[in-house]
């Protein structure tokens, strides 16, 4: 039996190291399972609460109580939206409002107007003011000439855990590139071990291909764990017929973020170097790139920049993927591929230009 | 492409240059070094930090290149046949951390993938006495079980040239004794061995011969019995005068009886004699004459630090590093 294996055995060599890491098993699929369990039940979609507000005490309390009690009777009957009402005296309601205990305070006139006082700042005192005035007015004998008719979204895939999971994804995937690959060549520069090797007959790119095999290795379980507990504990709608594209997107993704972590590995000498790198690049992505919560909430003139970011484009792709069925010539996921793509090989292209094996 | 002639000779080096851009102009690190070294020898290489020797030896490995000269190593050069030369070349270098969660078969047996040739991992692990080792963590190895750890690796590839970067420094008796019974194997099978090293007493007992190098150069070569029986006289007479007079010249004991060289040393002086039966009598008579009582008197043998201080007038240590080499006792060999 040969024992020439250079590429076989630098590879085993990686598989080894990270599953005899407790450390790194955590980070890698306990973390985020533990966050996307989190995030789930802090973000579970329900119903919305009963409406609630403080009427204030004086002479023509009672009228408005009336409406508002009856109101909110009929409401629970229909188990629709009801009102939640507390009856206090005037300085206690505005200090309940001001402290954000209340958001709305209706303050009633036997002559003049009915007040409302609220922050209109605030989301939920606009939604207050509109059901409680919508409420009084459609007692007092406001008529709708339009006719309108409800339906209610009730679909799967529209609720935050789904926008999450493929978020969480990404976010491993854009870790074990940077970590995976960029720590642990600078922890082998630091310990002389890149010099030793380059004293041998090893083949520098068995050497690189070994850690990128290992990666795309590990792409397997990182996705697996997170994928099957969104579909099977949050039941996320998923077609397992575009699990191949998602596959192919995140090897592209991986690549690309395998790419960055080489390029930042590649003069570093030292741990704090690296991972002040590495903090540099990861956080605008945490931050920017739709991980928790929309990329399209920041302003229009900064989406140049965010739609560039390797993280921002995996994650269009997975969502698209995942919860909108999108097929690899859906313009999101080609454009991903391609930028994906460029990050991936522009990366490389200058990393092993400029490594440093000493 | 034929196999190269080298005649004896493993290395062959000739008006060795490198230099690095430093503040003040460029440093010549490596400033016309020439070096032959034969196979199947151990040749030590023998000089203070920031000699050159490192950068020489990474030159020789394959790890630096040269600013100018011509190397050739085992018949090859590294500009046109660099793969063929780590094929059959192994290396320790100082401070390699090999990583933590291998076993030691692992570790071994990975390097030994590299090699289109070599030796068995049990049986590399046996000669560095590391069998019983085999399956346990790199991690939970000592230092010196680290260090032999490292020759293993450098052997696995069964090189017909090592290089071994002080390979036994800071480490506990035993452990150096275990090291150098392994470059004693080495050398009795052939091998031929480059050992950078700063222990006087290792150079003389593993080395068939000596480069000294100080400031990018060699300054002697030899066998160490050669070179220290250039110095003319095999035995030191280290004494200290007590009182607070002014400085004594050294010279002035140069003259007397089998008395080859005088300096000062330290705060005392120190004597390269031929023979101290005769040497000591004359300085106790020529003290006890000048009214100059001795605080203290110890005699040694020669070793090649005294050869590098009668070369260069300087210690091949720095006084502030480990014991200073004129302590009493330590150079009981032999």
């Amino acid at each position: 039996m040969s024992h020439y294996h250079p590429l076989r055995s630098l590879y085993f060599a990686r598989l080894r190291e990270f599953y005899r890491q407790p450390a790194r098993l955590f980070w890698v699929y306990g973390f985020p399972t533990v966050l996307a369990l989190g995030l789930g039940l802090a973000f579970q979609s329900r119903l919305p609460d009963n409406v609630q507000v403080d009427l204030v005490e004086n002479p023509a309390t009672e009228g408005v109580r009336q409406v508002l009690e009856d109101f909110d009777s009929k409401a629970k009957f229909e188990k629709r939206q009801g009102v939640r009402l507390k009856i206090l005296p005037e300085a206690e309601a505005f200090q309940r409002l001001r402290t954000g205990k209340t958001p709305l305070v209706i303050i009633p006139s036997v002559s003049g107007p009915i007040t409302y006082r609220y922050d209109p700042t605030r989301p939920e005192a606009t939604t207050a003011r509109a059901a409680i005035d919508a409420i009084i007015q459609t007692n007092a004998g406001r008529l709708d000439p339009v006719k309108t008719q409800d339906t209610i979204l009730n679909e799967p895939g529209s609720r935050y855990i789904d926008f999450l999971i493929p978020g969480l994804i990404g976010q491993n995937t854009m870790g074990g590139g940077l970590w995976g690959v960029g720590f642990l060549l600078v922890n082998f520069r630091i310990g002389k071990l890149l010099k030793r090797f380059t004293a041998t007959p090893m083949p520098r790119k068995d050497f690189l291909l070994a850690i990128l095999l290992a990666r795309l290795t590990f792409l397997i379980p990182d996705v697996a764990v997170l994928l099957s507990l969104g579909v099977f504990v949050f039941h996320m709608p998923f077609q397992w017929q575009s699990l191949w594209l998602v596959a192919l997107v995140e090897v592209v993704g991986a690549l690309a973020f395998s790419g960055i972590g080489l390029l930042l590995a590649s003069r570093a000498q030292t741990t704090e170097t690296v991972s002040g790198l590495m903090n540099l690049v990861m956080l605008p992505m945490w931050i920017f790139s739709g991980l928790f919560f929309p990329a399209e909430r920041f302003p229009d003139s900064a989406q140049w920049f965010i739609q560039a970011l390797p993280l921002t484009q995996l994650l269009n792709a997975l969502r698209a993927i995942m919860l909108e069925a999108a097929g690899i010539n859906h313009p999101v996921v080609a454009l991903a591929l391609g930028i994906l793509s460029a990050w991936a090989i522009g990366s490389f292209v200058i990393a092993l230009k400029i490594f440093r094996w000493n | 492409m034929g196999r190269p002639t080298m005649g004896d000779n493993a290395i062959r080096v000739a008006n060795l240059r490198k230099q690095f851009p430093g503040r003040d102009g460029p440093v010549h690190a490596v400033n016309g070094l020439d070096l032959e070294v034969k196979i199947g020898e151990c040749f030590g290489l023998l000089g203070p930090n920031g000699a050159g020797k490192t950068t020489t030896v990474e030159i020789l490995e394959g790890l630096n290149t040269p600013t100018s000269g011509d190397v050739e190593v085992l018949g090859r050069r590294w500009e046109s046949q660099a793969s063929e030369i780590r094929e059959r070349i192994g290396v320790t270098l100082q401070e390699t951390r090999f990583p933590e969660k291998s076993t030691l078969r692992e570790l071994v047996g990975m390097f030994r993938a590299f090699y289109r040739e070599g030796l068995e991992v049990e049986a590399v692990l046996a000669r560095v006495s590391l069998e019983s080792k085999a399956n346990t963590y790199v991690e939970q190895l000592s230092g010196g079980q680290q260090q032999r750890l490292a020759v293993a690796v450098a052997l696995v590839g069964d090189p017909e040239l090592l290089f071994l970067d002080e390979p036994t420094t800071g480490l506990d008796p035993q452990s150096r004794r275990q090291l150098w019974d392994v470059i004693i194997d080495l050398r009795s099978r052939g091998r031929t061995t480059v050992l950078t090293t700063h222990y006087m007493d290792e150079a003389e007992r593993l080395c068939d011969r000596v480069a000294i190098i100080d400031q990018g150069r060699v300054i002697a070569l030899g066998s160490p019995a050669d070179l220290i029986s250039r110095l003319g006289g095999e035995h030191i007479v280290e004494f200290a005068l007590m009182g607070e007079e002014p400085p004594t010249d050294p010279g002035l004991f140069s003259k007397l009886a089998s008395v080859l060289d005088s300096r000062a040393e330290g705060d005392g002086f120190a004597l390269t004699v031929g023979a101290p039966h005769r040497a000591i009598p004359a300085l106790l008579e020529y003290l006890d004459t000048e009214g100059r009582p001795l605080a203290r008197l110890t005699t040694r043998q020669v070793s090649l630090e005294d050869v590098f201080v009668a070369l260069t007038g300087r210690h091949l240590r720095e006084e502030t590093e480990e014991a200073k080499p004129s302590k009493p006792g330590r150079r009981g060999r032999r």
